[in-house]
């Protein structure tokens, strides 16, 4: 077990090192730079720059140099830590990312939560009470939640909260709190706002969990040693979650390795549409204005989560099921 | 019908099970799921508006008129006095507080319209001038909004038409692009393995793991901004098919590595049958309807995936005309409040991609003939 986990650990490194060559090749690649938008803004608000001014901004920032030798200085700053100077909001980009990082692994991880907590119960009741009322109306949420874009389902929430109730269910925490130091206050103001967004981000795999977990279960649930502790006399709910739930939950577990990866950047559009604090919606502003070293540090933070997302619930499977374990 | 004659006649149903080919199969089996049979017809209706949008736009989708902003859903009512389409009269008038434009229906005062009636020419395919629309207000002069107007005066019905060809084209072209090169590099990974089919696979995980929103974002921001629509148009698809090829070809390779061992392999190897012909002629029939049922459930998560980056503003870009694209219309939520029809491109999308999963999961089980 531990060899496995250091065998996936000593990958790491190296995985990121493919996906930072790549990265940069992608935000490298719009034609013109930060500075050409920046001069163009510049110009439409009145302003000019000289050329000789222009020359010595582009030789501060590295933009005259060759590709490859950006690059390497690029990944010379982040060995350091250093992400480099968001060129639009003059600040270094590590901060820029890091007020932000926290609220979006949390709404990651509430999402994922929420999943579960959902999923798994309506699965098995599905299962147990095939083709009944609840199991169709479960059904038909399934293919509709499957089918919503998350935008939309945000956009349809805020509107009937707004239009009706006339509430605005955007940002995480109420205006009180938005600025307050952290209190128990605070996270129970955080608690009160965050399920929403999570519910949105987290429908679409909820409904396929759910319908994986019924489809296992369905196919446990004839088994014969169900049908033996049945007829020993063993209480319904008690068997089910005992033995079939158990072996129906693994396959589910193997799915949180393309799950988890799947909400960081599905996080992107909810809280791009909702306004809440996330680095998604940073990283759109920073495409549009070409802040591309801001653009490439989020691009990485996100390759990241996604790298540990995987590693992680490989290590839960491992775990779980003995016979991956066997096989390195 | 008698004992005898149901034995016969199930002895000719098996007959016919018999000899029939397997797509004679699989379209027997489908045909048995009801549902997906629905959902089919309203994909072969969503393809045809997808062939000629222009027959069915009731008017220029580009057509603005700051005047006609935010006019509400006008019903389309088929009977007056006998067969005669109308729909009801609208009068703006301005709120003095909010100084905001109020639309009401009058319903005494109809706007008659004609179907099949001729209108602005444009052209079938490209190629054919026509001038007929399914529907157009029998007065020239007047506007008819049968899906009501945006914010800047357009008729939404009629954008909602170009926005479908958009779409609807972009998860068929994207999802042909991923099962070419699915199949390609999947055969190839299955079929010749060794070192190959280790460098396929790796570079299958390397995508496969990557943050796809985020990434495609990034891409689509580095296109020029000077690109045609057209340019842009295939610029999205490819970079969506760029990620969307894996899944299948992870299943071709699947495929291959259980097919190659089939004994019907080894008989056609044995009858002398080239490399080439084995592939072509013995093993992909045999899946083809499986990669079939898959691409049709990949087709909704590209339309999902092109509506969500054209909402997000950085896919298909106005002024070519998407569903995303129309939703970025319904961003705000007090325009929203106001005009609760713009929210309309989005129920088409969630139509549409229910209709493909259907179909989607109706043809998966009606291609595993091991299924019950």
């Amino acid at each position: 077990m531990t060899r496995y986990i250091v065998q996936r650990l000593l990958l790491l490194p190296f995985l990121l090192l493919v996906y930072s060559f790549v990265i940069f090749a992608i935000i490298h690649a719009p034609p013109g730079d930060f500075l050409t938008s920046y001069v163009a803004n510049l110009a439409s608000s009145g302003s000019t720059i000289t050329a000789e001014q222009l020359n010595a901004l582009r030789h501060e920032y590295g933009l005259d140099q060759p590709f490859v030798v950006q690059y390497l200085y690029w990944l010379r700053d982040l060995l350091h830590g250093n992400l480099g100077l968001s060129l639009e909001y003059q600040r270094p980009n590590a901060d820029l990312i890091r007020e932000q990082l926290g609220m979006t692994v949390a709404l990651a991880a509430m999402a994922f939560v929420l999943t579960w907590l959902i999923a798994v119960p309506v699965g098995i009741y599905s299962a147990t009470h095939q083709r009944s009322v609840l199991d169709h109306i479960f059904t038909v949420i399934n293919y509709v939640g499957v089918a919503t874009p998350n935008f939309m389902l945000a956009l349809i929430l805020m509107w009937l909260a707004f239009a009706y109730f006339g509430l605005s269910i955007t940002g995480l925490f109420s205006p009180a709190y938005a600025d307050a130091p952290w209190s128990m206050a605070r996270v129970v103001d955080l608690l009160e706002h965050i399920w929403l967004p999570a519910l949105v981000l987290g429908i679409g795999g909820t409904a396929r969990l759910a319908r994986i977990m019924r489809a296992n279960l369905l196919d446990e649930l004839n088994k014969p040693y169900v049908v033996t502790a049945r007829a020993k006399g063993m209480r319904e709910w008690r068997l089910v979650l005992r033995y079939p739930v158990r072996l129906a939950l693994n396959p589910l577990i193997s799915t949180i390795g393309w799950y988890l990866p799947q909400l960081f950047s599905g996080s992107l559009i909810v809280a791009t549409v909702m306004n809440l604090p996330n680095i998604g919606p940073l990283l759109l502003r920073a495409l549009v204005s070409q802040d591309m070293y801001l653009a490439g540090g989020i691009l990485l933070i996100y390759s990241f989560l996604t790298i540990v997302g995987t590693l992680l619930s490989d290590i839960a499977l491992a775990m779980m099921d003995p016979r991956i374990r066997m096989e390195t | 019908m008698s004992d005898a004659q149901a034995i016969a006649g199930g002895a000719v149903a098996e007959d016919r099970i018999a000899v029939a080919s397997n797509w004679q199969l699989v379209w027997w089996r489908f045909r048995r799921h009801h549902l997906a049979m629905v959902c089919a017809g309203i994909l072969i209706c969503m393809y045809i508006v997808v062939l000629c949008p222009d027959f069915f736009c009731t008017q220029n989708p580009e057509q603005t008129d700051a005047r006609q902003a935010f006019i509400p859903v006008q019903t389309l009512h088929l009977f007056d006095d006998g067969w005669n389409p109308w729909v009801p009269s609208i009068a703006g008038k301005r709120n003095p507080v909010t100084l905001r434009m109020e639309w009401t229906t009058d319903p005494r005062r109809k706007v008659h319209v004609r179907l099949l009636a001729s209108g602005a020419p444009y052209r079938v395919f490209g190629l054919f001038p026509a001038n007929i629309h399914l529907l157009q207000a029998s007065d020239p002069g007047q506007r008819v909004f049968l899906l009501g107007s945006d914010r800047l005066g357009r008729d939404q019905w009629s954008r909602i038409m170009r926005g479908t060809q958009t779409s609807m084209t972009v998860g068929l072209v994207a999802v042909t692009l991923s099962v070419i090169f699915g199949v390609v590099l999947g055969g190839i990974s299955g079929y010749f393995g060794g070192a190959i089919d280790l460098v396929i696979q790796r570079l299958i995980e390397l995508l496969q793991s990557v943050p796809t929103i985020p990434i495609w974002l990034a891409l689509s921001a580095a296109l020029p901004r000077d690109w045609t629509p057209i340019q842009v148009f295939f610029a999205i698809t490819v970079i969506l098919s760029l990620i969307g090829w894996t899944t299948l070809a992870r299943e071709v390779r699947g495929r291959f590595l259980a097919l190659r061992e089939e004994d019907f392999v080894l008989a056609a190897r044995l009858a002398g049958c080239g490399k080439m012909r084995i592939i072509l002629r013995h093993m992909v029939p045999t899946f083809m309807s499986h990669i079939i049922a898959t691409s049709s459930l990949a087709i909704p998560v590209m339309i999902i995936n092109e509506t969500s980056l054209s909402f997000l503003g950085l896919g298909i870009r106005p002024p070519a005309i998407s569903w995303g694209v129309l939703l970025q219309e319904a961003q705000n939520i007090q325009t929203l409040a106001l005009a609760p029809w713009l929210l309309i491109p989005g129920v088409v999308v969630i139509v549409a991609v229910l209709a493909f999963n259907l179909v989607g999961d109706g043809l998966r089980d009606a291609s595993d003939p091991y299924s019950h």
